[in-house]
């Protein structure tokens, strides 16, 4: 029988601009972060293209210097503030948390629609900075270069950062109270969704830290804006208090974009293996772990910024520390394919990349921990390969993977296989051939954020860039086959995938209140294997 | 284009060797890690690829696994931990027979200044087989003095001093970059550094158009600037006799005890107000926007020239520094303490012990 379209989901409850603006379903409100997700993405994306472009040939011909500069900065921003840190937490968390946990919404639904208007109010900022003549300072904000030296709206693109730090803190918020007091009756702490759990102990990373970028970064608007003395020694401050600032909490931040994204990968890598996660606890905790020891990490930043060398020891040590929890969870999402009943749908293929480039990704960042060879790879393209593998390769991987795990969902509707299919392969592909020179590159000496650089480079660079139109491509087809499938899709059904979980058992769409009646649990997680019967092939 | 590209830069100083066998160590771990992790899942996914007749085996987990792949990643991590450590430790502390020059970043030059007086701009001629110490600060934001060749990098802050050091294995000419973004021309902060033997070097030396040492050039800056009107070895100065004060630890009026270093003298002269020397008013000017960074330093090294050390014990400075013998082993245990605590880096001057 075929499955059809249910007569009222929270689609179509309501008509109008104003049902979605003024909504306080936290499902529309994901959808609204959708598309504000998409919309950064995209411009980070023709950021990067840029970058790319240019970096064809080594003296700088395509652009000036400065506009150079501008590139990669908002490139920078527009990615980690406005792409990455909401993407999984505020779209996918945002529509299954309280699915997930079996209720109606999340704790406090007007606070999650004014975290989505903060943050649109933070991209605005963003947004004007950019094209009232761009920004300069890097990501990084690094004083006092940006307090006392550029001459960009550096006032205006920080406050736009306060601003979608503040979204953050709230979603982070809303989810910690809907964890703790909303859960459905019989859903215990031990039978919460793995991505309940990492989206968990992402949200005390946000509510902990995102305080203290806001502080750092008024703290150099003061210092840009009146002279006040924090950062730049000229006016008696000191830079390296920066840095211990800025870090501080964007060393954490790292891990509010990771984490969500590993919670997404144990939820699929079970469903097509049809078998319970391996290790349920030690996943389930090790996110925490990392929550917990990422704060204790930052200076791993620093180890050539004059730090003394007995501190660079002991964060050394520590950076060790953070890295087990993560090979733990590489290891056990390995074994829950160990004698699995495997189906490489579109999702499990991205799984299966995140687990691959994470691991990568994870393993570069060991050589950034050790002391004497971050020496010679710091500021070097060694880091930006390293930071891409675990944040395009494990995040954007793993939220493209969710992203197609639920959008029947979502939408009721499929994506059709093959085109997606393609475009997973084209991503994995260009992605490795975009950043894999770059650890080359970087071992080699190439500084990052050069305009220019010396001939000896240009091979390498010329590769990083050929595979940046393939990741392109990759990441433009997705948007083309979902869009088609809103129309033309195959309708899903409830439970295409055959998934355990409290989302699969309403209809898909979910109705606005998500359950046509209250959900009560009684099952483990990942129950699968509980006489079912599964279709071979999709 | 050149089509033949190497995958390592040059080795061309001593620890060049040992950073690429810990990093040649990391690629061994990391390739054998992503190998066998992208092994196992394609091997699985195939494997156990969905038929009609295959059914999932439910294994729950395995706390013998965890433990084994929770230790072995954190055994083999303390392994990278320590040789990355003894590596840093051994590239922190420059002998102490080290040649010393002085470096000054700015947006977007570098420049050099030898002891014997030579100056460059983004080029630094160091000899071969000799420790090499370059003590650096910066003019305005945070630059990064960063050789890959000889596998070194320090940032290079606009309020102390720091310092690098290496000792060149082969005479060549290699890449010097700034690695801090420090705005617009970051990418054209870049020089070379040129590795000669010790006679090209000594040649080199010798050619260059010094107007002096650069302790002369200090001492012509100190006159310049009028420091002698308050600093004078005699009675009646109104400041204090800086003869033999390089080194030596000064108590200050609030009785603290501080080590005259680099970063120290530095401080004194564009901070006056900030340590008083005990027992003086605090009516020295500050010399900040007056005096360079590379007049400091060759004030600096004039300083240091005033008078040798060891020729000057600690209690023979004009008295209201002076500090009794009794007071010594009390004074360096605090200074000790001190340098503990203090952020950063030794001071320029330090004990200097190879590992
Ligand atoms: C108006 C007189 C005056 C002038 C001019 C002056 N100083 Fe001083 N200086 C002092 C006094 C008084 C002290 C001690 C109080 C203090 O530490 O501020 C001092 C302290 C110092 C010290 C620390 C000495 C110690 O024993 O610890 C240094 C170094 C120094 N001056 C260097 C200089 C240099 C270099 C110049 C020229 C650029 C200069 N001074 C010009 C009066 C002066
Ligand atoms: C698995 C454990 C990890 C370790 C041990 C580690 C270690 C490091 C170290 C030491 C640096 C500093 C390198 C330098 O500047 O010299 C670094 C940079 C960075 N890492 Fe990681 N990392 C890990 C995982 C991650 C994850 C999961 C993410 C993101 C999702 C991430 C994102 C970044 C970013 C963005 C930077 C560079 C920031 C910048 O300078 O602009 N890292 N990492
Ligand atoms: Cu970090
Ligand atoms: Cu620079």
């Amino acid at each position: 029988m075929k499955p059809v379209m249910p007569e009222r989901h929270y689609l179509n409850d309501n008509y109008g601009i104003r049902s979605w603006l003024f909504t306080k379903d936290h499902k529309r409100i994901a959808i609204l972060y959708l598309f504000s997700v998409t919309f950064f993405f995209l411009i980070g994306g023709v950021f990067a293209s840029l970058i790319r472009l240019h970096l064809l040939t080594p003296n700088g011909e395509l652009f000036e210097a400065d506009t150079y500069n501008k590139l990669f900065t908002m490139h920078g921003v527009n990615m980690v503030f406005f792409f990455l840190i909401p993407s999984v937490p505020a779209v996918l968390g945002n529509f299954l948390m309280p699915i997930m946990v079996g209720t109606k919404d999340l704790a406090f639904p007007k606070i999650n629609l004014l975290s989505w208007y903060l943050y649109m109010a933070g991209g605005t900022f963003s947004m004007a900075a950019m094209v009232s003549g761009g920004v300069d300072s890097g990501w990084t904000f690094y004083a006092p270069l940006s307090s006392g030296y550029l001459k960009t709206h550096v006032i205006m693109l920080a406050v736009g950062v306060i601003i979608a730090g503040f979204s953050s803190i709230f979603t982070g918020l809303n989810f910690i109270v809907t964890v703790h007091r909303m859960r459905a009756p019989g859903m215990t702490w031990g039978r919460l969704p793995l991505f309940v759990w990492s989206n968990y102990a992402a949200s005390l990373i946000m509510i902990l830290g995102t305080p203290v970028i806001a502080i750092t970064l008024i703290l150099l608007a003061l210092e840009r804006g009146f002279h006040i003395g924090i950062f730049d020694p000229k006016l008696g401050g000191d830079p390296v208090l920066f840095q211990h600032m800025f870090w501080f909490y964007s060393h954490p931040a790292v891990y509010i974009m990771i984490l969500p994204g590993m919670g997404v990968i144990s939820e699929i890598v079970p469903c097509f293996s049809r078998k319970r996660i391996f290790g349920y606890s030690f996943v389930a905790f090790s996110s925490i772990a990392i929550a917990v020891f990422g704060f204790v990490v930052w200076a791993h930043h620093m180890f050539v910024a004059g730090i003394s060398v007995y501190s660079a020891l002991v964060f050394s040590l520590l950076s060790y520390a953070v890295a087990i929890p993560s090979a733990v969870k590489v290891f056990n999402w390995t074994a829950t394919m160990y004698k699995g009943s495997i189906e490489m749908s579109t999702p499990m293929l991205y799984a299966m990349a995140f687990i691959g480039l994470f691991t990568i990704g994870g393993l570069t960042g060991l050589f950034l921990a050790a002391l004497g060879l971050d020496v010679h790879i710091h500021d070097t393209y060694f880091v930006i390969a390293h930071f891409h593998y675990v944040m395009v390769g494990g995040m954007v991987t793993a939220y493209l993977g969710g992203l197609h795990f639920w959008w029947p969902k979502m939408t009721g509707k499929m994506y059709p296989e093959p085109p997606a299919k393609l475009a997973a392969l084209i991503t994995f592909i260009g992605f490795n051939l975009t950043f894999f020179p770059q650890f080359i590159l970087g071992y080699m000496g190439m500084p990052r954020r050069y305009w220019a650089y010396p001939p000896e480079f240009q091979v390498l660079n010329v590769l990083s860039s050929a595979g940046a139109s393939i990741l392109a491509v990759g990441f433009i087809l997705p948007l083309l086959y979902f869009a088609w499938s809103l129309k033309y899709g195959e309708v899903a059904g409830d439970n295409p995938w055959h998934a355990t979980g409290l989302e699969w058992e309403t209809s898909s769409p979910p109705p606005t209140h998500n359950f046509h009646h209250m959900p009560i649990v009684t099952k483990e997680p990942y129950a699968y294997g509980e006489g079912e019967e599964v279709p071979v092939v999709h | 284009m050149q089509l033949n590209f190497p995958i390592f830069p040059e080795q061309a100083s001593s620890v060049a060797g040992q950073v690429d066998a810990l990093y040649l160590f990391l690629v061994l771990i990391a390739t054998f890690f992503s190998l066998l992790v992208a092994i196992l899942i394609l091997f699985f996914a195939i494997k156990y690829r969905r038929t009609p007749e295959r059914k999932a085996e439910q294994i729950h987990g395995s706390t013998l696994l965890e433990i084994v792949w929770t230790v072995i990643p954190l055994g083999i991590s303390m392994v990278i931990f320590v040789w990355g450590a003894v590596l840093y430790y051994h590239m922190e502390r420059p002998p102490q027979n080290a040649l010393e020059i002085y470096g000054v970043g700015k947006q977007w030059m570098w420049k050099f200044q030898h002891p014997g007086g030579q100056r460059e701009i983004n080029a630094l001629h160091v000899p071969t087989g000799r420790p090499v110490k370059v003590t650096m600060i910066s003019q305005d934001v945070i630059h990064s003095f960063f050789v890959p060749a000889f596998r070194i990098k320090q940032d290079v802050l606009p309020n102390r001093y720091v310092f690098t050091w290496f000792t060149a294995t082969q005479p060549g000419t290699y890449h010097l970059f700034c690695s801090q973004y420090c705005g617009t021309k970051h990418s054209g902060m870049v020089g070379e550094v040129v590795a000669m033997n010790p006679d090209d070097y000594a040649t080199w030396l010798a050619s260059g158009k010094a107007e002096g040492s650069l302790a002369s050039l200090g001492e012509k800056a100190f006159q310049q600037y009028g420091c002698t009107t308050c600093h004078r070895p005699d009675s009646g100065a109104r400041g204090p006799n800086l003869e033999g004060l390089y080194g030596r630890p000064v108590r200050l009026t609030d009785n603290r005890v501080v080590l005259a270093d680099d970063n120290y003298i530095r401080e004194s002269i564009l901070e006056p107000n900030a340590k008083v020397v005990s027992g003086f008013q605090s009516i020295m000017p500050t010399f900040r926007g007056v005096v360079s960074e590379d007049e400091i330093i060759a004030i600096t090294e004039y300083i240091k020239h005033l008078a040798p050390q060891e020729a000057n014990p600690l209690n023979n400075r004009s008295a209201p520094t002076q500090i009794r013998d009794s007071e010594v082993p009390n004074i360096q245990r605090q200074n000790e303490q001190q340098q503990k605590t203090e952020q950063g880096k030794k001071p320029a001057n330090p004990a200097g012990k190879k590992p």
